[in-house]
């Protein structure tokens, strides 16, 4: 059990992260991670989005009949969707106003119905939670990396905006690293995503490599180790 | 005249082309020179200097060989075209980033020279021009209707530091006799017809004389000089600039006939922006242009419609960097589907003779 989760967790933040390696919702993390703080509200959003319907579609795998599963892990989606919708209409307001139509656009998100038909629909209630969970954590990690980098690059500021999530008080929370009289637009509009996105892929893909080779030299000097204890044997 | 004997003929080494190519393009910055001011030297000289120096730094990081790289001459090219394409007194610091971020991304990610998917001259220059379309669309008028001509000092001073010695900015010097800020012609146009004029009113205007204004005219004869130049030499394909001007031709001469009052005839298309520096210089690079007949038609008819097309009805005055980026993005559909009959062979339908 213990160790099936450890699996679920590495996935969902790393190796089967639904941002970096499987590249689903592609369209509201380019769209809406032009700062920290969208990106961090987006994601916070689709994880919730996504624990729910993982959650609750596990409940009920057992009586969808398997020809009409798409359309009603849809509206499940659709309806949590809607409460999160009304929840952040009614408790952050701006930041529901900033990201817009990226909100209802949430249950097209394919990282969603990905992890309602690929897992949830197998798999107990637990394992799905902690599975809607995770993904949901994986995304929001990377939306919040990818605004973080925009944001810096583009207008030279992290956390603009903070007040629309947190608060009054978060104002301060927003630091200046240079002032510029031309912001980098090109961070900030959809190519810049595109760019940084690779970049944060690249930079993954590298880690991997290079974890890899670690791993293979690591068992080739056991097995010459284990070779050596032979022959002297 | 009767020749004997081999007939073989030694093909164009790489750093030949690149070369050649630089040397075709004098006329038109001579042109440039004369009538923008010594700022174009100055924005080469920074592209060069940050191409070569890039080039170096991610051929290091790659472990490739560096200088028997650098000796081909690419790089150099790449920043000389950037430099000929951007505004003559644009901030030093752009030049570099713009550079610098075509050598990386759109050249050197994709593996180096020949695995390049987009023209990294034209690359560099859309993200400038989205990324700060104000100091990208500032062109000073040409030297005839500023009434001055700027010193090198100066124009060393607004490159570096934005001001002149004088402490003018560059806005000052871009404002005509009469104080009203000068375009270029085809910012001119876009504004006038957005705000009800005629063409014929429009072309009314001291800045409009000639084939497509004062400057602009002998800018884009000077490169289409170079650029048949370079057709004789064989160092560019003869297809892709005649398709650019036949697409410009035919798609302008379809508007101008419809409507004559709203859109402009195909002569100013064709004399006007960049569109000869861009059929004959970035359209024909070997690398991301198509390579078969066919393809190199289709390839040059597609840039010179969008070109027309996005002039006329889009955001931009100008368009030959986007329509080169999007026909760049369809030469591997184009190479698929035009592949030539290889002698001896049936008639093979979408797929390559290989």
């Amino acid at each position: 059990m213990i160790q099936e989760s450890q699996q679920i967790i590495k996935n969902g933040l790393w190796s089967n992260n639904p941002a970096l390696v499987q590249l689903l919702g592609l369209c509201p993390l380019l769209a809406v991670s032009n700062t920290f703080i969208n990106g961090l509200g987006l994601g916070i959003a689709t994880t919730m989005v996504l624990a729910g319907s993982n959650g609750s579609v596990s409940l009920i795998r057992n009586f969808i009949p398997k020809e009409i599963r798409i359309p009603i892990f849809v509206m499940m989606i659709a309806s949590f969707v809607t409460n999160i919708s009304l929840l952040m209409n009614a408790y952050t307001y701006d930041l529901f106003l900033t990201l817009g139509i990226f909100i209802p656009l949430i249950v097209t998100n394919c990282a969603i119905i990905g992890r309602a038909e690929s897992f949830a629909s197998k798999n107990k209630f637990l394992p799905s939670l902690l599975d809607g969970l995770m993904q949901g954590l994986g995304f929001t990690a990377v939306l919040c990396l990818l605004g973080a980098a925009r944001e810096l690059v583009g207008q030279g500021t992290l956390f603009y905006g903070a007040e629309q999530l947190f608060g009054e008080w978060a104002k301060s929370l927003t630091l200046s690293f240079y002032l510029t009289d031309s912001k980098f637009l090109f961070a900030i509009l959809p190519p810049g995503a595109f760019v940084f996105l690779g970049l944060i892929i690249a930079w993954k893909n590298s880690i991997d490599a290079k974890s890899e080779k670690i791993k293979k030299a690591s068992k080739q000097q056991s097995v010459e180790q284990t070779s050596e204890v032979l022959l002297h044997e | 005249m009767i020749l004997s004997s081999p007939f073989a003929k030694k093909p164009n080494s790489v750093t030949a082309v690149m070369l050649w190519v630089i040397a075709a393009s004098l006329p038109g910055l001579a042109a440039l020179i004369y009538f923008f001011g010594i700022g174009v030297l100055i924005n080469i000289s920074i592209a060069s200097i940050t191409a070569l120096a890039t080039e170096a730094l991610i051929l290091r990081i790659r472990k490739r060989p560096i200088s028997a790289t650098l000796m081909d001459g690419s790089a150099l090219l790449t920043a000389w075209l950037i430099g000929l394409a951007l505004p003559p007194l644009l901030p030093w610091w752009m030049t570099i980033l713009g550079t610098s971020f075509a050598i990386v991304f759109a050249k050197q990610v994709y593996g180096g020279l020949g695995n390049n998917l987009f023209n990294p001259a034209m690359v560099a220059y859309v993200l400038l021009l989205i990324s700060f379309p104000v100091e990208m669309t500032a062109w000073i008028p040409p030297a005839e209707l500023a009434g001055q001509t700027l010193s090198f000092a100066d124009t060393f001073s607004y490159i570096f530091t934005g001001t002149s010695s004088q402490g003018y900015d560059i806005n000052s010097i871009r404002q005509g006799v009469d104080g009203f800020t000068m375009a270029t012609p085809l910012d001119h146009v876009k504004t006038e017809l957005s705000q009800g004029y005629r063409t014929q009113e429009i072309k009314a205007h001291e800045m409009m004389t000639g084939l497509s204004g004062i400057g602009w005219q002998w800018v884009n004869l000077g490169f289409l000089f170079g650029g048949v130049i370079l057709l004789f030499r064989k160092v560019a394909a003869w297809q892709i600039p005649a398709g650019v001007l036949l697409g410009i031709l035919g798609m302008s001469l379809i508007l101008n006939v419809l409507n004559p009052d709203a859109y402009l005839s195909p002569t100013f298309h064709w004399f006007a922006g960049a569109t000869m520096m861009g059929a004959f210089f970035i359209a024909t690079d070997p690398v991301t242009a198509s390579t078969t007949k066919k393809g190199r038609w289709l390839f040059g008819l597609g840039i010179g419609i969008i070109t027309v097309l996005i002039r006329t009805f889009g955001g931009y005055p100008d368009a030959i960097a986007f329509a080169v980026l999007l026909m760049n993005m369809t030469v591997p559909m184009l190479d698929y589907y035009t592949q030539p009959r290889t002698y001896g062979h049936a008639k093979t339908k979408g797929v390559s003779n290989e």
